[in-house]
């Protein structure tokens, strides 16, 4: 079981989180900050795993992480999960982000926490892995984009102007989670597709 | 129309949305709370208007606040209202937030059942889904309970998408829900071979989860899964697969076996090293399962341990952690093949990741041996001191001494080094375990008799050196050791060399900066020290050592007794007062060494942790009894010190002051030696147990000599290590005296006592420096056996513990809640609270909880009136039924009637709303939408009425509660064409019998307008009232449907014939009957009877009476074991009794025999067409 997925900045700002489990808000940010402070301070080059984070969970449970560019993708999750198959699955998770919003960066995950959620819900569903094949993952998702649009139908063109100007003056941010450079060695990926 | 929306999205535009909130925060930095409180008023302003989509669009900011860590428990409400929207955009928006923090606290989740239910049956399947994914996060075990059922139906969806959801979320169910595992087990093993891979993976994925928790329930799976393993490539789903094996190989050996060459294959023959990894750790455990009773793999075990030195070798951190993390569980049980990987591992030592560092401390904890324990302490001696930061320094310092102190010492053959092994362990800086090296030191000088001399001088040379520890305050971690050497010291003080030095060491004035209960060991070992020095110079006349040692504390214990801390304060001044009388003795030169040193005397043995614990309580002993009746004449166990008082000294022994000459202490001493041996409680050396522990007895044991011609400090070289080389060179001797001379006698008995304790290893060349005798730690006599439980009672996962081999049971069912069979009890019982006498105690126990559960929706009924009003309104699409639109007026009576009902169930309590459903699907259309009214279960009553290629029609009729002449025909039509049809009527042939109710002031023979158009490909449901005058017979109506096939170029009229087929059984209505009525109701004699057999059925009996009950509208009424009674009741009022046995026989009595005929006849029919 995946008992929380978190994802945060450099800085430890959350930009989604997913907890399988209930707990109080108070509880949750202190989780975020306690796993920020344990996978902040590795180096790169070291391994992803991380036994005990002490919020969540006991002994059983494992943090598992990837960092691209100014995020950390955290999944913790407890001894029936395979370790490597999560690493993959965070990898297809990215890939996947990258896919949807063309390109993906941290401002994406900023502005559209919402679609970042959704997109996570065709992989995991309530703690376990739904999906793993990235090209489903994305049918299901663009589908549902689809409806959400033709809702929207006429009325929705006004609105979308509107934000399309708002969005026009947005700060410069660098466009760097681009997954291409970090040239992340997933062992066995291919297995998947 | 259209312009209107327009307007209102270009009002809604310039409302805040997401992004725009987002902006603001990161624009308002420095006072974002403050923002942040204005941004919430807004939303709140937002969450009163009507629009869905600005409620929408309110809530979506809501879920990104509550990851900032906002509580909205608040906006629960319009957060369930948003979920209500028939839009999916918004609906999913409203999902997400119920998912983000809605939990089972939340009061409003109950409210959501209908919706949720409401979803999970939509045409459309991203409705079905996102509802899904969102009852995943919020399921409790009332929505569990409820929609048990709905899921287990979507899990034979004919859709992929919705299967693989609904079979994940079933693990959800069974949590919440234990009692639904059983019911859905058999769905669940069915869709492990499910056409869709997601589905199949899904479904491996929930009983694994399953499995994980109680294996011993899932062994049959077995072959199925090993089928799956050996046929499936879905990398994910052979993972899960082979992990749920590992679970499963330690209950069924036979399977390993058959395991073992399945997975080697896969070794070989997989490039991913996630799924080669699992087969490695699989085959571990399958290897850990086999060890005991088979030959050995040794095959397989060279195999993984070579694979996952491959892993290790790897340039990847990760593969390399969990090649470690793997090596780790073979050598638990084949440690001489991970033992040769120890260069490997030792490296892995030197790794900059700390966590693999930490992995190879394990590793090697469990690689030590006789042989080559020095050295790997060696080796981690070297760590400490290169070691930055203190968290792996002090992890390498609790592994160095894990690893020599684990198993009792084991793998330590030279004391003297592990002595100072930690005499150097404590030149740690800042370190935290001082207390863990000061118990090692305790523990060894304490237990290890023949090493004390030498743990005594290194003590006395670390109190001489206390300024070296204590230098920094800040590292007062390791002043604990002060603790240990005081003592040490203090207890062992014969061995000491010099014992009046370490006095003066511990009587130094910086000992007082030291903390209280170091201090106060200080001032007591310094009194045993004293009796030690005397005992030294006794017999000396007018010894002038003796008098320099009284002084020399009396000088300096004065500044203890000034000490805060009161332990120390009691301790110093009793010891000084004490010095003060012996100094004066010593003055009249009277002998005192031997009275003072008999204060000190006796042996300490070390105690079993756990040995208090175990200490058995005695026969008689009752701890809550009173302990002074009788009063002081009994001698109560606990009590025996003050015992011997009194019996000595009668009464007056505390009074007088009597000075006790030698004869009399050693009298005392001999009582109490004799009372402590038949004192339980007093943790001695007892004879037996020291036969057991000391079996070669320390007498026997030729100890070689210590060569103290080696200094204990060589400049520039830590001391450990000169006795890695005297041991070495020691080795070598033994060997070359081993060759020349014979086996002499001694050696052989040394030969057998090693291997006594060394167990099979294979170290014969290695006999220990000093034959030391390790005083195991004593239990109590006939300590009780470790009852130590370490399982969570409040696991959720115990109570899934169910045997799901069983046949399924009656009782084994999921509730369909309009026909949950269930026994009633009637008022008058319930006011007796006695419970049916028929029933089981566990029965009984089930309906208590079902009353609670009434009580419970009882209260949220409360709940739900009180928002009814606020809601109905706009949440009309959350009822299950369209609405008929078409009579305004039949509303208002309606509602008439609904109050007048509202009345009835005061007085009928609170059974009835669980019943009515089926029947009254007309009412759950006006209860306003939230009431848990029951939708028609998935699998329907509805059959064909007319088809042709524009139309196709379903009918269902029910019985009219609320009037004996009356039935109400649901008719869906469902447009099949691609024109739009309109102008539908409807119309019915009346006969004399049953008549079509038509508005007033109609003719007999005008048709009914449908009250809607049929877009392309929609279906949509009318209502139409008949009246019928006798019921005890079926009937046909002829009738016909006109509409307009209205399409882009042309509108034809056209036409359908079609025939209502009214059954004696749409006369019936599912009505409860309490089991005694039912009993006065057959006693009457009224009834007439009939009987019919059933040929050729084979369902499960449940599933006959579901059957019954839900095509036929019967209830249940009672259930034992082999028949069930069933009843129902006509619009006229005729019961119609059923006794049906699992012999298929239906006995059947009614006070209508015509009735009854053609009843049984239906019943008939329907069982004849399955």
């Amino acid at each position: 079981m995946i008992k929380a997925i978190l994802i945060f900045n450099n800085h430890g700002k959350p930009r989604m989180s997913k907890f399988y489990e209930h707990y109080t808000e108070d509880t949750e940010q202190q989780i975020i900050r306690e796993t920020f402070h344990l996978v902040s301070k590795r180096d790169e080059n070291i391994c992803n795993f991380l036994e005990g984070g002490l919020l969540i969970g006991g002994s059983d449970n494992k943090l598992i992480y990837r960092h691209y560019a100014t995020l950390y993708f955290v999944f913790c999750v407890d001894s029936s999960e395979s370790e490597l198959g999560i690493l993959d699955l965070i990898q297809v998770f990215v890939e996947t982000l990258d896919k949807c919003f063309e390109n993906v960066c941290e401002l994406d995950l900023i502005f559209h926490v919402d679609k970042v959620h959704n997109i996570l819900a065709e992989m995991v569903m309530g703690g376990m892995v739904l999906e793993t094949n990235m090209s489903e993952i994305i049918t299901q998702v663009e589908a549902q984009g689809k409806m959400e649009k033709s809702e929207a139908g006429i009325a929705g063109a006004p609105a979308r102007a509107v934000s399309a100007v708002k969005n026009m003056n947005l700060p410069e941010m660098p466009k760097n989670i681009n997954i291409g450079d970090i040239s992340i060695k997933v062992p066995n990926l291919p297995s998947f597709k | 129309m259209a312009l209107k929306i327009v307007k209102g999205s270009i009002d809604r535009m310039f409302d805040k949305n997401l992004q725009d909130l987002v902006r603001g925060i990161r624009n308002h930095k420095e006072d974002e709370a403050k923002y942040i409180s204005t941004c919430i008023d807004e939303i709140k302003q937002e969450l009163k208007q009507d629009n869905i989509a600005v409620k929408a669009n309110a809530v979506c900011k809501l879920t990104y606040l509550q990851m900032l860590g906002y509580d909205v428990s608040w906006a629960a409400f319009n957060i369930v209202e948003v979920m209500s929207s028939s839009k999916f955009t918004y609906k999913r928006i409203g999902y997400l937030a119920a998912s983000q923090c809605f939990h089972e606290g939340t009061d409003v989740i109950m409210l959501t059942t209908n919706q949720i239910r409401k979803d999970l049956s939509s045409p459309n399947q991203y409705d079905t889904g996102v509802a899904l994914t969102g009852l995943s996060c919020f399921v409790t075990p009332d929505l569990a309970r409820d929609l048990a059922n709905d899921i287990m139906t979507l899990m034979s969806h004919t859709k992929p998408y919705i299967r693989k959801k609904a079979v994940l979320i079933m693990y959800k169910v069974f949590l919440k829900y234990p009692e639904s595992l059983r019911p859905a087990f058999p769905r669940l093993k069915e869709k492990l071979e499910d056409p869709d891979p997601g589905v199949q993976s899904a479904a491996v994925n929930v009983i694994c989860e399953l499995a994980r928790r109680n294996p011993k329930n899932y062994l049959s799976l077995a072959p199925l899964f090993f089928k799956l393993m050996t046929s499936s490539t879905n990398n994910w789903v052979l993972i899960k697969i082979i992990k749920l094996f590992g679970a499963l190989t330690p209950l069924e050996p036979r399977l390993g076996k058959k395991l073992i060459e399945p997975l080697t294959n896969l070794i070989h023959s997989t490039s991913a090293m996630s799924l080669l990894y699992e087969c490695v750790n699989t085959v571990i455990a399958v290897l850990i399962s086999l060890s005991s009773g088979m030959p050995n793999h040794s095959a397989s075990i060279q195999l993984c341990v070579q694979k996952l030195r491959i892993l290790i070798e790897d340039s990847d951190q990760n593969l390399k952690y969990l090649g470690l993390l793997a090596m780790s569980k073979i050598l638990k049980t084949h440690p001489k093949s991970v033992q040769s990987h120890k260069d490997l591992i030792l490296q892995c030592l030197d790794d900059k990741d700390e966590s693999i560092r930490l992995r190879a401390l394990d590793l090697l904890y469990g690689m030590v041996s006789k042989k080559n324990l020095m050295e790997i302490v060696k080796k981690l001696m070297l760590h400490v001191d290169k070691a930055e930061g203190t968290t792996y320094r002090d992890e390498l310092l609790t592994k160095i001494i894990d690893i020599c102190s684990q198993s009792n010492f084991q793998y330590i053959t030279n004391f003297e080094w592990y002595i100072s092994i930690l005499v150097e362990l404590t030149r740690l800086e800042g370190t935290r375990h001082g207390h863990l090296i000061a118990s090692q030191m305790l523990d060894v000088a304490i237990r290890v008799k023949a090493i004390r001399g030498f743990a005594v001088a290194q003590m006395a040379t670390l109190l001489d050196n206390a300024h070296l520890l204590t230098g920094n305050t800040q590292r007062n971690g390791i002043c604990e050791v002060l603790y240990a050497a005081a003592w040490i010291c203090g207890e062992f003080s014969e061995h000491l060399e010099d014992p009046m030095q370490t006095l003066e060491a511990m009587l130094r004035p910086k000992v007082a900066t030291l903390p209280g209960h170091i201090q106060a060991v200080y001032v007591q070992n310094a009194a045993k020290l004293f009796a030690t020095v005397l005992r030294k110079h006794d017999g000396e006349t007018e010894s002038q050592a003796a008098q320099e040692t009284s002084q020399l504390l009396i000088d300096r214990l004065p500044l203890f007794v000034q000490s805060a801390n009161l332990e120390v304060q009691e301790r110093a001044s009793c010891i000084l007062q004490l010095v003060k009388y012996i100094q004066k003795l010593q003055q009249k030169n009277v002998e005192v060494a031997e009275e003072v040193t008999a204060l000190f005397a006796g042996e300490l043995n070390p105690v079993a942790p756990k040995a208090q614990k175990k200490v058995p309580i005695p026969e008689g002993l009752d701890l809550d009894a009173w302990i002074n009746e009788p009063p002081s004449g009994s001698e109560s166990e606990d009590e025996k010190p003050k015992a011997v008082f009194a019996k000595e000294e009668p009464k007056h022994s505390r009074s007088r002051h009597t000075e006790v000459d030698e004869k009399e202490l050693a009298r005392r001493r001999e009582v109490r030696k004799q009372e402590q041996a038949s004192n339980p409680f007093y943790i001695k050396a007892s004879p037996s147990s020291q036969k057991v522990y000391d079996a070669p007895g320390v007498e026997h044991i030729p100890v070689v000599q210590i060569d103290l011609s080696v200094p204990l400090k060589v400049p520039g070289m830590p001391m450990s290590d000169q006795y890695l080389k005297l041991e070495e060179e020691r080795r070598q001797k033994e060997k070359a005296e081993r060759k020349k001379k014979e086996k002499k006698k001694k050696r052989e008995k040394r030969g057998k006592e090693r291997k006594a304790d060394s167990g099979p290893e294979s170290e014969e060349d290695i006999t220990p420096a000093h034959q030391v005798d390790i005083v195991t730690e004593e239990m109590p006599e006939n300590a009780l056996p470790s009852d130590d439980d370490d399982k969570d009672p409040n696991d959720p996962h115990k109570a899934l513990d169910i045997d799901l081999d069983k046949p399924l049971a009656d009782s084994d069912k999921l509730p369909v809640r309009t026909h949950r069979p269930e026994v009633l009890k009637s008022p008058a019982e319930d006011r007796d609270g006695e419970s049916v006498p028929q029933e089981t105690k566990k029965k009984s126990g089930k309906e208590k909880k079902k009353d609670k559960e009434k009580d419970r929706k009882v209260r949220c009924r409360r709940i739900q009136k009180k928002m009814l009003c606020s809601i109905e309104t706009r949440l009309n699409q959350l009822s299950w039924f369209p609405v008929q639109k078409s009579s305004k007026h039949k509303k208002k009576k309606q509602k008439k009637e609904k109050e007048e009902k509202e009345k009835k169930k005061k007085k009928r309590h609170h059974h009835h709303h669980q019943h009515h459903g089926d029947a009254g699907g007309e009412d759950s259309v006006q209860n306003g939408t939230v009431e848990e009214e029951e939708p028609l279960p998935p699998m329907s009553n509805y059959s064909l009425l007319a088809e042709n290629s524009y139309i196709k029609m379903v009918y269902d009729i029910q019985g009219n509660h609320q009037d004996e002449s009356k039935v109400v025909v649901s008719v869906i039509f469902e447009n099949k064409s691609d024109s739009f049809l309109k102008a539908m009527e409807f119309n019915v042939l009346d006969s004399l019998n049953s008549k079509l109710q038509r508005p007033e002031g109609a003719g007999a023979h005008d048709s009914l307008t449908v009250p809607f158009q049929l877009p392309p490909g929609v279906s949509n449901e009318a209502r139409f009232v008949f009246s019928v005058q006798s019921i005890v017979m079926p009937q046909k109506l002829k009738g016909t449907l006109t509409f307009i096939v209205k399409s882009d170029e042309s509108s034809t009229h056209e036409k359908l014939d079609f025939k209502l087929h009214f059954t004696c059984t749409s006369y019936l209505i599912t009505t409860p009957c309490y089991s005694d009525a039912y009993a006065k109701l057959l006693e009457s004699g009224d009834l007439k009877g009939s009987s019919l057999r059933l040929e050729g059925i084979n369902m499960p009996f449940h599933h006959l009476l579901a059957r019954i009950c839900f095509h036929h509208h019967f209830s249940v009424v009672e259930r034992i074991d082999s028949c069930a009674s069933m009843y129902s009741r006509s619009i006229q009022g005729h019961h119609v009794c059923l006794l049906v046995k699992t012999t298929v026989s239906i006995d059947a009595k009614c006070d209508e025999p015509s009735l009854l005929g053609n009843v049984l006849d239906e019943i008939k029919q329907t069982f004849s067409k399955c």
